[in-house]
Order: C-alpha cells, then sequence, then structure tokens
C-alpha cells in the first residue's frame, strides 16, 4: 500500500519551494523504501503554512507545513508519512480553524483533488451543474443564475443573469463567452488559484454559459504573469475536450462548446472588459466606449457574454444545488459567497470563502491573525488598487456590496490588502496616482493627464507648498476624475486617494482636528 | 535562459503558425518573444504583412503592452513587485537592496549583460509577500538574504555552463 502524499503546484507554494519539497520527499522515500503517492493538488489557501504537505491516513488528511525541503529526512524520521506527531505537524487539515469556519462553494475542491484529473474532478460533483443545463432550456438556466442573486465577481457586481438574458436574447450568428482572468489587482490571487487549483470548475462554468446564451466559443484572458494558471488552464482544455465535455458536442448533447486561452501582456487596464475585448481582437487595449454593451456588440462585434473567472466558476453549483442553496448564503441583495483574500501585512494570509456580511475585523483579526509585524493595524485597502483605504473604525462594518459603496469604498474583486502602523498614506495616495498613470490607456483626460497631475499635486502637499490650496486642488481633480473618466481606472483611482486624505489628513501633514 | 539569434525564416515560420488566429497579433508577439527573447525590428514589417495591417498599427500595440520588449534582455529577467501589499511588507527596502546588489536601476541590464531588472504591479502571490520573479519562476516572502542567495545560485549555473 502506497501512502498518498499531497504537496501543492499552486505558484505561491512554489514560490516558496514546493518543487524542493516534492523532489526532497521521492528521494526520501526512495532511500528508505516507503511507497509513496505524490499529488501535485493546488493550495488549501493557508499561505502562512505553504508549503503545506498533506498525508493521506485513515484519519484524514493530516497537514504539515510549512515544510522546506530540508525538514523532509526528519519528518520521515518522526514517521509522518503514517500521519505522526511533529513540531510541523497541524494536525487533520479540515479541522485547522482558519479553514473549517469557511463556507467554500466556489472553493469546494480547490486543495483537495488533483487539478487535471477528470476522475478526481467528477468524484467531486463535477460537471453535475453542466448535465443539469443540458437537460434545461436556455431560458431556464439564465433564470436560474438570475435567481440565485449572482452578482459579477470582478468588482462591479452586475447582475449576472440580466447580462446573459441580454446575450441570449441578442440574436447572432455567432456569440462569444470571454472570461477575464486578467486578475492584476494587488492583493488578489482568487481566480489564480482557482484555475491552478481547479481549472474543469471554470470551464464546466463557462460550458453552461455557453449552453445558455447560444455562445459556441470561449476566451479565457489570462495575465502574462500567471505562466503556472496559462498552462494548467492549457492541460486542462486539452483532457476536457479529449474526454467529450468541451468541443462540437457537448457531453454529447449535440449542441458545440470550445474553448481557447489567450495570454494578456501586461497591461492593468485589460481587466476592464472592454479593453480586454480590443486585446483579444489583438489590438491595443484602448477602452472602448459604452454603448454598445458588450453583450450586445462585444468581441469582433458579436453578443459576448464577460465575466470574471470566479463569476463562472460559481456557477456549476449554482445549477448543481439549485439557485435557491446559492441564494440561502449572503444578506440584503449581495448573495452567495465571496472568496476573500487577506494580503499585505497579516500573520495568517490566505484565501476566505465566506458568505457576504463578514466583517473586515473578523477577517483581519480571527482568520488573519493580526499583523505580521506585530504592530497594530492601522488600515486595509479592500477591493484592489482603486479601491478605498478603510481605517480601523469602519472594521465592523459588514462586506456588502451596498453597504461599502454607502461609506464610499468597494468590495471590488475581494482582495484585502493589510497595512501596519508604519505605513505613510501620503505615499500611497501618491502610488494610487502614479500606478494610474503608468497603466492608463490613454483614451480619456480625466484618466491619462489627471493622474499626472495627481502625483504633481501630492508631491507639493507632502512637501508643504501651499497645502491648503493644493489639497482643495486634489479634490477637485479627483472630482473631475471621478465623473469624467471613460472607465473604472481613473474614475476611481480617487477612492484609495480620498480615503487616505479623509482618513489620514495628518500623513499630508493637516492637522487632524483642523481637517474636519 | 539562452535565446535564439532571430532569423527571417524563423520570424517567418512563427507568424505562419498564428496568422490563422482570431485576433493574432498578440499569440504572435509572444510566441516571437518567447523564442528571441524580445520582438526585433524586422518582425514588425513582417507581422503587419501577414495580418495586412500597417507598420504603425503593429508598433502601436507592441509599445501599449509592458511586456514586449523591443531590445534584447539580459540572459536573466528579475522583476521587483511594486504593488501595495508588497509594499505592506517592506517591497521598498528589497527594492532598493536588488538594485544597489545589482548595480542598475529598473529597466536596465547588467554591465556584464546576465540580468535585467524590471518592476511589475503585483505577481499574484500577495499571501507571501513581497514578491518577485526571475525569468518563469516566482518568488514569495523575499528579503536581501534570500535574494542575494538565489543570485548566487543564477551565477554559479552560468559559470557551470559557460
Amino acid at each position: 500500500m502506497s501512502v498518498r502524499i499531497y504537496v501543492p503546484i499552486d505558484s505561491s507554494a512554489l514560490s516558496l519551494g514546493a518543487e524542493q519539497v516534492a523532489r526532497a520527499i521521492r528521494h526520501e522515500a526512495a532511500v528508505r523504501d516507503v511507497a509513496v503517492d505524490i499529488v501535485r493538488n493546488g493550495s488549501r489557501g493557508l499561505f502562512w503554512l505553504e508549503p503545506l504537505v498533506e498525508v493521506d491516513t485513515p484519519q484524514g488528511r493530516i497537514a504539515y507545513g510549512p515544510v522546506q525541503a530540508e525538514d523532509v529526512a526528519g519528518l520521515f524520521d518522526a514517521g509522518f508519512h503514517q500521519g505522526a506527531a511533529h513540531s510541523l505537524c497541524h494536525g487533520p487539515t479540515a479541522q485547522i480553524p482558519f479553514l473549517a469556519r469557511q463556507e467554500r462553494l466556489t472553493f469546494a475542491r480547490v486543495g483537495i483533488t488533483d487539478p487535471l484529473s477528470l476522475d478526481d474532478y467528477l468524484a467531486h460533483g463535477g460537471f453535475e451543474g453542466l448535465k443539469r443545463a443540458i437537460a434545461m432550456a436556455p431560458a431556464e438556466v439564465v433564470k436560474e443564475v438570475t435567481d440565485s442573486g449572482l452578482r459579477g465577481r470582478g468588482g462591479a457586481a452586475f447582475p449576472t443573469g440580466i447580462k446573459w438574458k441580454t446575450v441570449l436574447d441578442t440574436p447572432a450568428a455567432q456569440k462569444y463567452v470571454a472570461c477575464n482572468a486578467d486578475e492584476g489587482d494587488s492583493g488578489t490571487f482568487s481566480d489564480r488559484m482557482l484555475m491552478e487549483g481547479d481549472p474543469y470548475c471554470l470551464i464546466e462554468g463557462m460550458a453552461i454559459a455557453g449552453l445558455a446564451t447560444g455562445a459556441t466559443q470561449g476566451y479565457i484572458y489570462v495575465r502574462s504573469e500567471y505562466p503556472h494558471a496559462f498552462r494548467t488552464l492549457q492541460a486542462a482544455i486539452e483532457r476536457a475536450r479529449a474526454a467529450g465535455w468541451l468541443g462540437a458536442s457537448v457531453a454529447g448533447c449535440g449542441r458545440a462548446f470550445d474553448i481557447d486561452v489567450r495570454l494578456g501582456a501586461g497591461a492593468y487596464i485589460c481587466g476592464e472588459e472592454t479593453s480586454m475585448l480590443e486585446s483579444l481582437e489583438g489590438k491595443r487595449g484602448v477602452v472602448r466606449a459604452k454603448p454598445p454593451l458588450p453583450a450586445v456588440s462585444g468581441l469582433f462585434g458579436q453578443p459576448t457574454v464577460i465575466n470574471n473567472v470566479m463569476t463562472l466558476a460559481s456557477v456549476p453549483i449554482i445549477l448543481a444545488r439549485g439557485a435557491t442553496f446559492y441564494r440561502d448564503y449572503g444578506l440584503g441583495r449581495s448573495r452567495g459567497t465571496l472568496p476573500f483574500q487577506l494580503a499585505g501585512n497579516l500573520r495568517h494570509t490566505g484565501l476566505v470563502e465566506k458568505a457576504f456580511g463578514v466583517t473586515l475585523r473578523e477577517l483581519l483579526e480571527d482568520y488573519g491573525g493580526g499583523s505580521f509585524s506585530g504592530k497594530p493595524l492601522r488600515t486595509a485597502q479592500v477591493g484592489g488598487p482603486l479601491g478605498a483605504y478603510v481605517p480601523a473604525s469602519q472594521f465592523d462594518v459588514a462586506l456588502d456590496y451596498e453597504q461599502y459603496a454607502a461609506m464610499g469604498a468597494m468590495v471590488g474583486h475581494g482582495g484585502i490588502v493589510a497595512f501596519d502602523d508604519t505605513v505613510d498614506m501620503a505615499k500611497m495616495a501618491r502610488h494610487a496616482m502614479a500606478f494610474c498613470a503608468v497603466e492608463s490607456c490613454g483614451k480619456c483626460t480625466p484618466c491619462r493627464i489627471g493622474s499626472v497631475r495627481g502625483v504633481e499635486v501630492i508631491d507639493r502637499i507632502i512637501a508643504g507648498e501651499e497645502r491648503g490650496r493644493n489639497i482643495a486642488l486634489l479634490n477637485s481633480l479627483c472630482d473631475t476624475m471621478l465623473a469624467g473618466s471613460l472607465c473604472a481606472m481613473g474614475g476611481m483611482t480617487p477612492y484609495p486617494v480620498q480615503s487616505a486624505l479623509k482618513h489620514f489628513p495628518e500623513d499630508f501633514g493637516i492637522d487632524k482636528t483642523a481637517a474636519a | 535562459m539562452t535565446k535564439e539569434t532571430p532569423s527571417a525564416a524563423g520570424l517567418a515560420a512563427l507568424i505562419a503558425a498564428h496568422r490563422d488566429l482570431p485576433g493574432a497579433t498578440l499569440p504572435m508577439l509572444h510566441a516571437i518573444q518567447d523564442a528571441y527573447g524580445y520582438v526585433p525590428d524586422e518582425a514588425l514589417p513582417m507581422i503587419a504583412s501577414a495580418l495586412n495591417l500597417s507598420r504603425a498599427e503593429v508598433q502601436g500595440v507592441v509599445s501599449f503592452y509592458h511586456h514586449f520588449r523591443r531590445t534584447p534582455p539580459g540572459r536573466h529577467v528579475v522583476q521587483v513587485c511594486r504593488a501595495e501589499s508588497c509594499l505592506a511588507m517592506g517591497a521598498e527596502v528589497l527594492e532598493a537592496h536588488v538594485k544597489a546588489k545589482l548595480g542598475v536601476d529598473f529597466h536596465e541590464t547588467t554591465a556584464d549583460g546576465a540580468v535585467t531588472l524590471e518592476p511589475v504591479y503585483c505577481l499574484g502571490n500577495c499571501a507571501c509577500s513581497p514578491a518577485m520573479r526571475i525569468d518563469d519562476d516566482i518568488l514569495g516572502r523575499m528579503n536581501g538574504r534570500r535574494f542575494d542567495a538565489v543570485l548566487h545560485e543564477l551565477q554559479q549555473t552560468e559559470g557551470a555552463s559557460a
């Protein structure tokens, strides 16, 4: 009987030496004549424990981490291949509190299965949603997604079912599904984890979208910073096609759907949906004016479903378990779960999938374990580089699209970057403007010029030149960008800038008491 | 990481392999850069002619994307992340260390042609900040000491293969 040992192949695990660990385990096992079956799984999302090695035992999977190659001999000495105690042992993986208290719907399989094994996928409920969708009329599938309350997980939170209905109702000879996997937001990595850890889930979601709207061709636009995800998707698509889950007749239903993966080229703006379409068409990633909506005239001028990876990967479980099952999670108009990503200065960084309604304090303290540095947490940026800096006084607001919008912030793609009290918020505000200046597509003036002027004005404020006048000027500039930009790039860069200014005026040299 | 020297025949083959794809420009440019490490000048008119575009249009696409290079990089490319999560974990200190160690600024190559240094905004390794990428390897929880060790290893392998 060989022992099954799991060593993640996730990019982050690899970045910490998982490959060397896998090699060391293979080597030690051979030397000691222990039969091992090493499975390269996705990550469980407990990144402070990565590389997290798991051993299959009669008591379930036992976790060891963070394991380095030089720990492996000692682990064998202790008998870890039988699940024995060791200073790196954390007991049964499923009982680690960080994981045990989550509500994993979209991430149900990530870290558990072999990402490229179709047998594993099927054994863990894979393709149940697609099979059910095949038996339904397209309009019924769209209705199921609408009823689930699923909203776009890329950040804009537009109701997915309504978007799909527009594509379904727009007659065309060719329609497309374009998956936005240009996950450029700092502090986010859920798309990457899913593409590397459970690629068939995304493939299934796209196939369902195709059948529901009459689209026969899908594209996944992956950023070039994700070489591992790109290769995993290519391999998974090939296998899914060979097994008949993609192609001229999806699972033998007589209707066609296929997928091609495309690589971006290091442009943050290509995460904006119309810019992504331009890029897929082989052009500069310049934002398009809307209307027409991409759902009516999108890729190559045809009706196109554009959804983020998380949105599409949430669809299989909605179809498999029904709209009501999914809808029962969450609160208000934010239904279901969101895979939050804990990053930056935290002890326990990682992926936490929870129903909407969890608070930042729970995520940062209960899950995140407080700051990595041990200093007090001062702020967290929520929703990527265009998201607001949330001060500690607002850590108890429920994470819900509407409640966050009401306080001038956004949930976005669920990325959370924590900062301790050494952060200089004037510098972070400047960084937001400088980032916009580097990444602006250049089409509209508020974004292209505004960001450059923004850096200059913040520099003058930091230098103490006519501070009052320059702050008024910065606020006016932010208003122009917010109201006058063509897309969220220029339109939301003011969020981090103005939230920093509002909540941390002392960092800009403003007397806190006078600022109010 | 030794790349081939561009040749007209090689470029023509790469272009021909991708010209029939819908939206072929990016896949073509990727194939060329993967083969040669950059997009050479002579590729532009060839791509333009294959895709029925003007040279200016192709130039516009190449120059839009940060990923595409117009000159050969060093034998290794080091990217240091400058995004928020890494900033929260000391990326500025790491950046200063890397620049001092290599003796170059961003977008420059060391005098011996070994390393090109570039900034990057997010490698999706934010749970293990600060992050960097060396060629196709992404590295997490970096610090000056770890960088020096990795660099030393690179130099050793280079020395061994030279």
